[in-house]
This record gives structure tokens, C-alpha cells and sequence, in this order.
């Protein structure tokens, strides 16, 4: 275990990017950001060179609200809203990634329920791709396929089918592809269940009946390895269950609890899992359970997610204070005060990370810096009129970032 | 009026090498979508053609919309988006006034002249935003909208006489909440009285009665003595003791039932309620419920829904039940349970029902017209 960890970066990058064309099986590009942190499911870009003192470089209104993050799938980008009195009206919008150019618009009703918290709203899952397809899932349990030219291949209304579930305060995992399963988590108080959709027809695979309680944590793919086929992680309040991506069968388990918000990430055989602070697990042998790398409570990573970069695994709290650890050992090497508060994740590459205060405060980190430090900032313009808040996760590709308000599309660049 | 306007949606455009017969045969195909995903591989077939007929499909696409069910009517919803976009894009001609047209004719199916109205927005916004504004009286809640915010804008602009008897006129025809909260604070403001539990229906006199346990939160299962009694008995055993129907009236303006009150803060219990609603016809109703609290609801002791979630949050309307009261008195059950958590924000233990049509306007009990001689409900005791 220790010996995987302490290869060269290199290696550990051509082997990521090895893994995460296995996991999709789809052709992605390096570019690409496809999913909820990115291709890695980690916050790390390996190709982007995140900008030291961003500026505006396009940016583009957007119809409805939403705290999706983006997409990025070739020269094109991809993000979901929902408008209307009550949010009933669901839409993907698809943008030239170079300019920001309006290329198509898909607007469906919600068939499930639209209630949610004020903060949050009915586009809170960030949709996903497979390099053919995008899949959008809304709060309102409605999940659509279109391909990348804004075609419908198919469609859901999981509350038709399973009725009763649902969460008064928004749903918000955002679904996952693995070969070719698309892993939609639906965990609520009441009828809680996540499903393996078959990406071609949309159809059910498998179904788990899953713990009753609320959850907004999105499933994390798990690649395949000495022998273990390619999985899943799906984290509850009770815990991580991982289970074989195209059959729904159980590999390991991890108990007896872990965070409801803060999803975890997976990197050279290690899981580093929001439970008790954060939990390092290695991966086990087929038929074999997880074995506990090290625990670390000091690192608190709140309802925010955590990222991994070259062996350094980094927190933000929702008030602000970036902590970075290495990965091997959970030691806490520095904190950072930054200007919080936060609700969207870090992501980073290189050697820099890149946050967005709700207030739109874009901060680049150098990761690389003794003591961490803040290398440049902007302030995005929100509507005020609205009190609007960015508590959307960035997007990474080449030297941009990408961020969205309920009203505004931004790339930023150097 | 509607065979017309269909008829000449038809006759707009034909499609080399595909018959209307086979149009209309893959448009059916669209709402041929089934639980879990049946269907969809023939339906995916199905939209490419659709999607790829232009405009000529529209007639058929608006006309199957609205028979099947929601998941259908998005499939439907997205063809017709495409349509209008590739129509847009390459210059073509869309039926803007038929489109028009579709929506008036309230004869047609609710959703698909939501969809028509949609996709008239979509060509032309100035057209489809002209239109909204005739739209008032629309039956179909989400057409009104726009139309009572205009009137809500014009009102304000407006002083003295004037701006109450707009008001008025606005109150007539607002259903939303949160406009009809705008329309009321307005009349208040100028020594109106408006009603707002009879404008929205809520029922607000109830018999209740509890505690009996959710220790566990197993009382939302457990079949207590009202739910299980074709004919109500005056006293059960509950929690602690026996325990015996009350009259409560709400006075609330969104019908809140809070349990607190009549049965005192408790946790880990559960209480029900119960109300007579007398209607003059067999008919079709919507039974809308908030309630942030694990719930059943029966209508004449048949089950209707139910929903075992605590304090993730309540709104007016947050549950929409469709249901059919029989001609007479009818009977609603409201079960309501409490659980353990000691929060300050899951002190709440009450619910709100209101009785409407899918419009959201209010139905009210033939009997509650007659303010005081409403027969108060009478449990079997």
C-alpha cells in the first residue's frame, strides 16, 4: 500500500487518467470535466493549468436557477437549471466552452416534487457524461440522456416509479457513469434507494434499497483492480457501501457511519472517506473488508467535499479555513484562513487550488507554498437583487475555470 | 373548434417518405413509456423521427399530450422543443397561430396547451408574452400566472378607489400563494376584509384526538383504533391512557393544525384528525397538504397517501393528492406523528389541508357556505 502511494507523480497521473478511461470506457478527452469534481471524481484536473490572477474571460446568462456545477465534454459545456414559480421547468444548456455561445436548450417538466430548502433549489445534481451522453438529474427525481447535439435518447420520472421518494430540503448526489451504468443515488428519510441504469436505454440494472435517511452524497467510481471488478462507493450517514458497478452486488463494506454531505474520493488504492473527520481505507483484496490506513478528526471537511492533489489531500470548512494533509498519513501540514464562507468544493491542479466563497470570491491557492498561500483573487459580480450565492463546485479544462450562479455562467482565465 | 385547429396543424407541412400514418404511429410510440424505464429503447426510436418531422409533427404532439402521464408528456414536450429550435435555427416556418389558437381552446387538454404555450414562447416571446396577458381567468393555474402579475403591477400603479377595486378583481382570479399574500396585504392596507382560508380552502374545523406512542417512530405503521375503525368509537387507549375526540377550529390563515396546542408539546407521538367535507356533486378534488411531520391521509376510509419524513420542511400546497369525494358528507383523515428530536426547529407537530381543484381553487364543503350552520363532524361515539 505504502509503496503505491509513493510513486511518481508522473506515474500516478498517466496511471489516473489510465484508470478514469477504463471507468468510462467512453472517449473522454483530457480536457474534459464530466462529471462532479471532475474526471477523477477527486476535484483534480491532471491537463489544467489553473490561472494565478483570474479575470472574466466570457460569461453567459443563464435562464434559471441552479448550484450544478458544469460539465465539459470536447468544445462543449453543459449545466442544468430549473425556472419557474415553483422550479417546475427543467433545463440543460449546452454553451461553446471557447466563447460561451448558446448552442442548445432542453426544457422538461418536473414530474416529482420541486420543494426545497430556499439555499439549495431543483438543479443541485451536477450532470455527468460518458464522452457520447449527458445525463441530467434534478431534485425532482426526473434524470434525462440527450447526446452531445442536444438529442433526446431517454428518459426517466423516478417518482413515478417509486413515489414516495423524495426530501423536503432538495436532493442534490449527483449521478455517476461507470462502464456502462449510470449510478443515480436517491437516498431520503422515506423510500431510499440508488439504481444502476443501463446508460443506452435507461433502464433499471440494478436497484439497492438503501438506509433511510437523508443524503446528499454522490457515489464515487472505484476502478477495477487485482481482480475486483470496476465498482462503486455509496456513501450513507451509515457508512460506505461498495458495490460492483454492473451488478449492484456488494464488495466491502465501512461502518458504522460516515458523512451524509460530504462525498468521498478515491486515489491509488486508497478511499478517503468524511467519517470521523476524514478516514483513509485501503482497498481491499477480492472478498476482503477495507482496512483503516489512518484516521485524522482534526480535518473537518464539513458539508464540503475534499480534494487530492500529488499526495496532498486538502479541506475547506464552510467558514473558510483551507487544511492540507498529506495523503499518506493524515498529518495536517498547514491551514489557510481564507474568505468563507463555502458550500462548493476545492478542485486544483498543478500545484494550485481553486475556491469560490458563496459571495462569488474566486481564490487561488499555491498548494506548494511552506504555509499554503493565496496567490490571487476575484471578486465575481452576483445580482444583488436576487442575493444571489455561488455554491456551485468550479469545473476545470485547459487554463479556465468555470463557475455558475443562478444567473450567470463565468469562465475565468490568466 | 379543436378537429379544426388540429386538422389544419396537419396539413401544414408533409414530410417526404414518411406518411402521416407513421407519424402519428411514432408519436403514439412516445407515450408508450412505462414504469422503470419500459419502453423507452422504442420511444428513443421514435423521438429521432418525430423530432426529425419539422413542424408537421407539432399537431400530433400537442394532441397526445396530456392523455398518458408526465413521463410521456416530456418525451411529447421534447420533441416539440427540437422542433421549434431546429425551426428557429434554419429559418423555417412554425405554426405561430395555430399555436395561438391551441391555447385558447380550453377545451384542450390542460398540459397540452401548457406545452403549446411553451413552445410559443420559445418561437416568439412577444406573441406568447401578448397572449399570457389575456389570460386570467386561464383554468389552467400556470397560464394565469403571468396574467395576475400584470394585474398585480397594474394595481400598484394605481391609487384610492381604483387600486382597491383592482385589487378586488385581482383577488378573484389569484391562486398562487404568493401573489394572493401580495392582493391581501393590499386590501388590508385600505380597511378590506379578505378571507384567506375560505379563498384558499382550507379546512379548518377538526375533531382530533391523541397522544398515541411514536416511540421509535413506529407509530407512522402502527394501525391505531382510528385508522383501523369503520365506525369511530369515542375514546381509544393511547400513549398514556385513554383518550377521546376534541373539537378544534384553526385559527390560522393557512389552516395550520397544531397539534401542540389542543394535545400540549409532546414527542413521540401521534395524533389524528378528522373533518366532514360535504359536496354537492361527485367530483374530482385535490386534497393539498403541508406538513413537515410523518403523515397519513384517508378520504372515506380509503388510504390516499402517506409519507414518513420529520422537520425536512413544510409550505402550503407541498403535497398535491388527487382524490374523488362522493356526492354528501365525506370524511378526511389526517394522521400525524411527532418524533423524538428535541431541536428547537422539530417543535412543530401540525399540519394544513386544503380542498381545491388542480387550478388550486378552493372547493369548499357544501355545508361550510352556510356560516353557522355547518353540522359540526360527529365521530361515531
Amino acid at each position: 500500500m505504502r509503496s503505491f502511494l509513493m510513486c511518481r507523480p508522473f506515474s500516478r497521473l498517466t496511471l489516473g487518467l489510465t484508470l478514469a478511461c477504463l471507468v468510462t470506457a467512453a472517449p473522454l478527452r483530457a480536457a474534459d470535466w464530466p462529471a462532479f469534481r471532475g474526471p477523477f471524481h477527486s476535484g483534480y484536473a491532471a491537463d489544467a493549468v489553473l490561472p494565478t490572477q483570474p479575470k472574466i474571460s466570457w460569461s453567459a446568462k443563464l435562464p434559471g436557477r441552479g448550484l450544478s456545477s458544469p460539465i465539459i465534454v470536447g468544445d462543449k459545456l453543459f449545466v442544468t437549471a430549473a425556472e419557474g414559480a415553483g422550479q417546475e421547468k427543467l433545463q440543460v444548456l449546452c454553451f461553446e466552452k471557447r466563447n460561451g455561445a448558446p448552442v442548445w436548450t432542453r426544457q422538461l417538466t418536473a414530474t416529482g416534487r420541486t420543494m426545497t430548502y430556499a439555499k439549495t433549489c431543483v438543479a443541485a445534481s451536477t450532470p455527468c457524461s460518458d464522452g457520447r451522453l449527458v445525463f441530467a438529474l434534478w431534485s425532482s427525481n426526473d434524470l434525462a440522456a440527450f447526446d452531445l447535439e442536444g438529442n433526446l435518447v431517454w428518459l426517466r420520472g423516478l417518482t413515478a416509479d417509486y413515489a414516495n421518494a423524495s426530501n423536503s430540503l432538495g436532493m442534490a448526489s449527483s449521478p455517476v457513469v461507470v462502464g456502462k451504468t449510470l449510478v443515480v443515488v436517491i437516498e431520503n428519510d422515506s423510500e431510499s434507494y440508488s439504481l444502476g441504469i443501463d446508460t443506452a436505454t435507461g433502464r433499471n440494472v440494478w436497484k439497492l434499497e438503501r438506509p433511510r435517511s437523508a443524503n446528499w452524497t454522490s457515489p464515487v467510481p472505484l476502478p477495477a483492480r487485482d481482480g475486483t471488478p470496476e465498482g462503486v462507493l455509496l456513501q450513507s450517514a451509515k457508512g460506505v457501501l461498495a458495490v460492483e458497478a454492473a451488478t449492484g452486488n456488494r464488495l466491502w463494506e465501512f461502518g458504522p457511519s460516515a458523512s451524509s454531505m460530504s462525498s468521498s474520493l478515491v486515489e491509488g488504492g486508497v478511499v478517503y472517506v468524511p467519517a470521523a473527520g476524514i478516514t483513509a481505507l485501503a482497498l481491499p483484496a477480492p472478498g476482503k473488508e477495507p482496512a483503516t490506513v489512518w484516521n485524522a478528526r482534526q480535518i473537518n471537511p464539513s458539508t464540503i467535499s475534499p480534494l487530492l492533489l500529488k499526495n496532498r489531500l486538502f479541506s475547506v470548512n464552510n467558514a473558510g479555513i483551507l487544511t492540507m494533509a498529506e495523503a499518506s498519513t493524515g498529518d495536517i501540514k498547514w491551514k489557510l484562513r481564507l474568505t468563507g464562507p463555502f458550500s462548493g468544493s476545492p478542485v486544483g491542479a498543478g500545484d494550485r487550488v481553486a475556491l469560490v466563497s458563496e459571495k462569488a470570491l474566486v481564490q487561488i491557492v499555491d498548494a506548494n507554498a511552506p504555509e499554503g498561500a493565496l496567490l490571487g483573487q476575484l471578486q465575481l459580480p452576483l445580482n444583488e437583487q436576487t442575493k444571489e450565492l455561488t455554491l456551485c463546485t468550479p469545473a476545470l479544462s485547459g487554463g479556465q475555470i468555470f463557475v455558475r450562479t443562478d444567473s450567470t455562467l463565468w469562465c475565468l482565465a490568466e | 373548434m379543436k378537429a379544426t385547429l388540429l386538422l389544419s396543424f396537419l396539413l401544414l407541412g408533409v414530410l417526404p417518405g414518411l406518411r402521416g400514418a407513421d407519424l402519428q404511429e411514432d408519436i403514439r410510440r412516445l407515450t408508450q413509456v412505462g414504469p422503470e424505464g419500459a419502453g423507452n429503447e422504442a420511444a428513443s426510436e421514435a423521438w429521432k423521427k418525430v423530432a426529425g418531422a419539422g413542424p408537421a409533427a407539432l399537431a400530433g404532439v400537442l394532441g397526445q399530450t396530456g392523455k398518458t402521464g408526465a413521463v410521456a408528456d416530456n418525451w411529447l414536450r421534447l420533441a416539440g422543443n427540437v422542433i421549434v429550435d431546429r425551426a428557429l435555427k434554419s429559418g423555417g416556418s412554425l405554426p405561430l397561430g395555430e399555436l395561438e389558437a391551441f391555447v385558447r381552446e380550453t377545451a384542450n387538454l390542460d398540459a397540452a396547451r401548457v406545452l403549446a404555450f411553451d413552445l410559443l414562447l420559445q418561437a416568439d416571446p412577444a406573441k406568447a408574452k401578448a397572449l399570457e396577458l389575456t389570460l386570467t381567468d386561464d383554468p389552467v393555474q400556470g397560464l394565469r400566472r403571468g396574467a395576475v402579475a400584470h394585474l398585480l403591477s397594474a394595481a400598484a400603479a394605481l391609487e384610492g378607489e381604483a387600486a382597491k377595486k383592482a385589487y378586488k378583481e385581482a383577488l378573484r382570479v389569484v391562486r398562487d400563494e404568493d401573489q394572493t399574500k401580495t392582493v391581501a396585504e393590499a386590501l388590508r392596507k385600505m380597511g378590506e376584509t379578505v378571507d384567506l382560508p375560505k379563498h384558499f380552502g382550507f379546512i379548518t374545523r377538526w375533531d382530533i384526538i391523541g397522544p398515541f406512542d411514536n416511540t421509535e417512530r413506529k407509530g407512522f405503521d402502527a394501525r391505531y383504533g382510528p385508522e383501523k375503525d369503520r365506525a369511530m368509537a369515542s375514546k381509544y387507549e393511547g400513549k398514556t391512557g385513554k383518550v377521546s375526540w376534541k373539537q378544534y377550529e384553526s385559527t390560522d390563515e393557512y389552516g395550520k393544525i397544531d397539534f401542540n396546542k389542543p394535545l400540549t408539546p409532546l414527542k413521540e407521538a401521534t395524533a389524528y384528525a378528522m373533518a366532514s367535507f360535504e359536496s354537492h356533486e361527485e367530483r374530482e378534488v385535490e386534497l393539498r397538504l403541508g406538513c413537515k411531520n410523518a403523515w397519513k391521509v384517508w378520504v372515506n376510509g380509503v388510504a390516499i397517501f402517506g409519507r414518513d419524513e420529520y422537520h425536512r420542511g413544510q409550505r402550503m400546497d407541498q403535497y398535491k393528492l388527487k382524490c374523488r369525494m362522493r356526492q354528501g358528507v365525506n370524511t378526511i383523515l389526517v394522521k400525524c406523528c411527532q418524533n423524538e428530536q428535541t431541536e428547537s426547529w422539530t417543535a412543530e407537530w401540525e399540519f394544513q389541508l386544503r380542498v381545491c381543484d388542480s387550478t388550486g381553487t378552493a372547493v369548499l364543503s357544501s355545508s361550510s357556505l352556510f356560516d353557522g350552520l355547518r353540522p359540526e363532524p360527529k365521530p361515531n361515539r
